[in-house]
């Protein structure tokens, strides 16, 4: 397994947010969980990329214990996170936004090589390399956060809600590099409030609820499930 | 993409020219008697609040955390070299460089310990802790014995002279222009857009507010060496609240993270309560009133977080060559 959590408990202050959620994400997968609003998405992806720490439970990546490593050591070990709501440096331009995704690599030919890459990915971003990235669009920003945590090369990448805020024609486009990336050979985390959405592109996926998972299968099992078509999919009761 | 050699090169030697004209001219002006010794004065104040509003811009605009103690910083610098250069019995020459070496270390100390609970916190809650150091270090300057208490130290020896500052001018801003725009600079700009993108993207974002707080509390120190050679005597109410405001004042003005916005206010700013001395008693109205007509106009600063290179020099001229056969 790349990343295993085992039985993790995470708390803001006195609020219980996530109760002995336990997952796996095996090399090569798109996982995703699912839920609704206050499930504990969002905790469960700062607590894996060491933003948050968890009061109880493991974290394993690679077989390694990360739980309690600062979130610049976790990342570089290969663990990438695009965060929620983009967080983008908007005064910076496109292109060092780029580069400071780079910022834990060293080797500069790899790092002109991947800035190439990222362009011929999103011909939109080098259009626009040289704009501040507070000047894109919601759908624009978006990918320029993919990018740049593509940048630090990583072997699994968590993304929390790439749809927010976007036009179902931009939210397919995400969606389709995110296919894309995951067939370059990128493990894929990926947090969605957009249920169907998600698992159309994800091989098996976790359903949480107030912090547990209630659910759990394949991504295909999941989509023609009765109860998660009524609780999220909007099918009838 | 690459810069050729040959550019970066010029470019190198064009500053060094520069560098040095403005000196020479400065310090020819000095001692043929062109500028009386007020100007002089002036000049060499000039250059003390230049590095101390870099200093300041380090932390509040390249790092984006608002200190309201800087004035403190300053003053343990000032009294470090100032007790050094009393005590030691070495000749002046020799302490002094020593003296503000030695100030700057110990200012950094401080800044580190200060550093270490108060950048756990942000925004309001950083900025009160630091206003508070500020107003502990004045205090205890008037309590201790060895710091002259309220009296304050007198007879320290007047050794800042013009190349003093103007050196330890250019010493500060190579330091900080060279960190600034390096990977480092970069890494301490994306904790002020983002702090947990920044994280996000690999930066240590603790061990980057530190750098730039002990940095920022260090050229602080030094500025705070110079002024105290500069003044002659030292006392613990200059270094209050009010001081730290005027330094944050310059920072606002010039542009918070624009080294070139820190130079020009700095200018700006010194010689501007002077110049308004023909209006008596309403100079410090005055001079309010232009800061609140700035702010109104122009709330990023003088110059944003633009700088002046020579880039914008090139492009500058190339948009006048094209512009002439049109009109």
């Amino acid at each position: 397994m790349l990343l295993s959590v085992d039985s993790i408990n995470v708390y803001y202050g006195r609020i219980h947010a996530v109760r002995d959620i336990s997952f796996e994400v095996a090399k090569g997968e798109v996982v995703t969980l699912i839920g609704a609003n206050g499930a504990g998405k969002t905790t469960i992806l700062q607590t894996i990329s060491g933003i948050l720490q968890p009061k109880s439970g493991t974290i394993k990546y690679e077989g390694v214990e990360i739980q309690n490593k600062p979130a610049y050591k976790i990342l570089q070990s290969g663990l990438a996170q695009v965060p929620e709501g983009r967080r983008i440096f908007t005064n910076l331009t496109v292109r060092e936004n780029l580069e400071m995704g780079a910022y834990t690599r060293h080797d500069k030919e790899g790092i002109t090589e991947d800035l190439k890459k990222s362009f011929s990915r999103f011909p939109r971003l080098e259009e626009r390399r040289n704009q501040h990235a507070g000047t894109l669009s919601g759908g624009e920003q978006q990918m320029l956060a993919i990018a740049r945590a593509l940048m630090s090369k990583p072997k699994l990448l968590l993304l929390d809600e790439p749809s927010m805020g976007l036009s179902p024609l931009l939210v397919q486009e995400i969606f389709r590099i995110i296919r894309d990336v995951n067939e370059d050979g990128t493990t894929v985390l990926l947090v969605e409030q957009n249920a169907q959405l998600a698992l159309s592109v994800a091989d098996r996926g976790y359903v949480l609820e107030t912090g547990k998972v209630i659910m759990s299968g394949g991504a295909k099992t999941l989509l023609v499930d009765e109860r998660i078509k009524a609780a999220y999919l909007g099918g009838e009761a | 993409m690459k810069k050729s050699s040959s550019r970066v090169f010029k470019t190198y030697v064009l500053n060094i020219v520069i560098i040095a004209a403005i000196f020479i001219a400065l310090q020819l002006m000095i001692t043929n008697g062109v500028f009386n010794s007020y100007t002089s004065g002036l000049v060499v104040q000039i250059f003390i609040n230049m590095i101390l509003t870099l200093s300041l811009n380090v932390a509040t605009g390249f790092l984006g955390e608002l200190c309201l103690g800087h004035a403190g910083f300053m003053a343990i610098g000032a009294y470090t070299t100032a007790l050094l250069t009393i005590n030691s019995g070495l000749p002046v020459m020799i302490m002094f460089p020593l003296g503000l070496i030695a100030g700057m270390i110990i200012s950094g100390i401080i800044g580190f310990l200060v550093g270490v609970p108060a950048l756990r916190l942000k925004g309001d809650y950083l900025a009160i802790i630091t206003l508070a150091f500020g107003e502990m270090i004045s205090i205890l300057l008037r309590t201790f014995k060895f710091t002259g208490g309220a009296l304050g130290l007198n007879g320290i020896p007047r050794v800042t002279s013009f190349a003093y500052s103007y050196w330890c001018f250019i010493i500060s801003l190579v330091l900080i222009i060279t960190f600034m725009f390096s990977r480092h600079g970069r890494a301490i700009l994306s904790i002020r857009e983002d702090e947990i993108a920044s994280e996000a993207t690999g930066v240590n974002t603790f061990k980057y507010k530190m750098i730039a707080f002990v940095m920022s509390a260090m050229f602080a120190g030094l500025a705070g060496g110079l002024f105290a050679h500069f003044q002659g005597n030292l006392a613990p109410e200059k270094f209050n609240y009010n001081y730290s405001i005027d330094i944050m004042v310059m920072v606002v003005f010039g542009g918070m993270g624009s080294v070139s916005g820190s130079i020009v206010s700095a200018i700006i700013l010194t010689l501007l309560p002077e110049l308004l001395r023909g209006f008596s008693e309403f100079r410090m109205l005055v001079y309010a009133i232009m800061l609140i007509v700035l702010m109104i106009f122009r709330p990023e600063g003088m110059f944003g977080r633009k700088e002046v290179t020579y880039r914008v020099f090139r492009r500058f001229l190339k948009r006048n060559k094209q512009n002439k056969p049109v009109s």
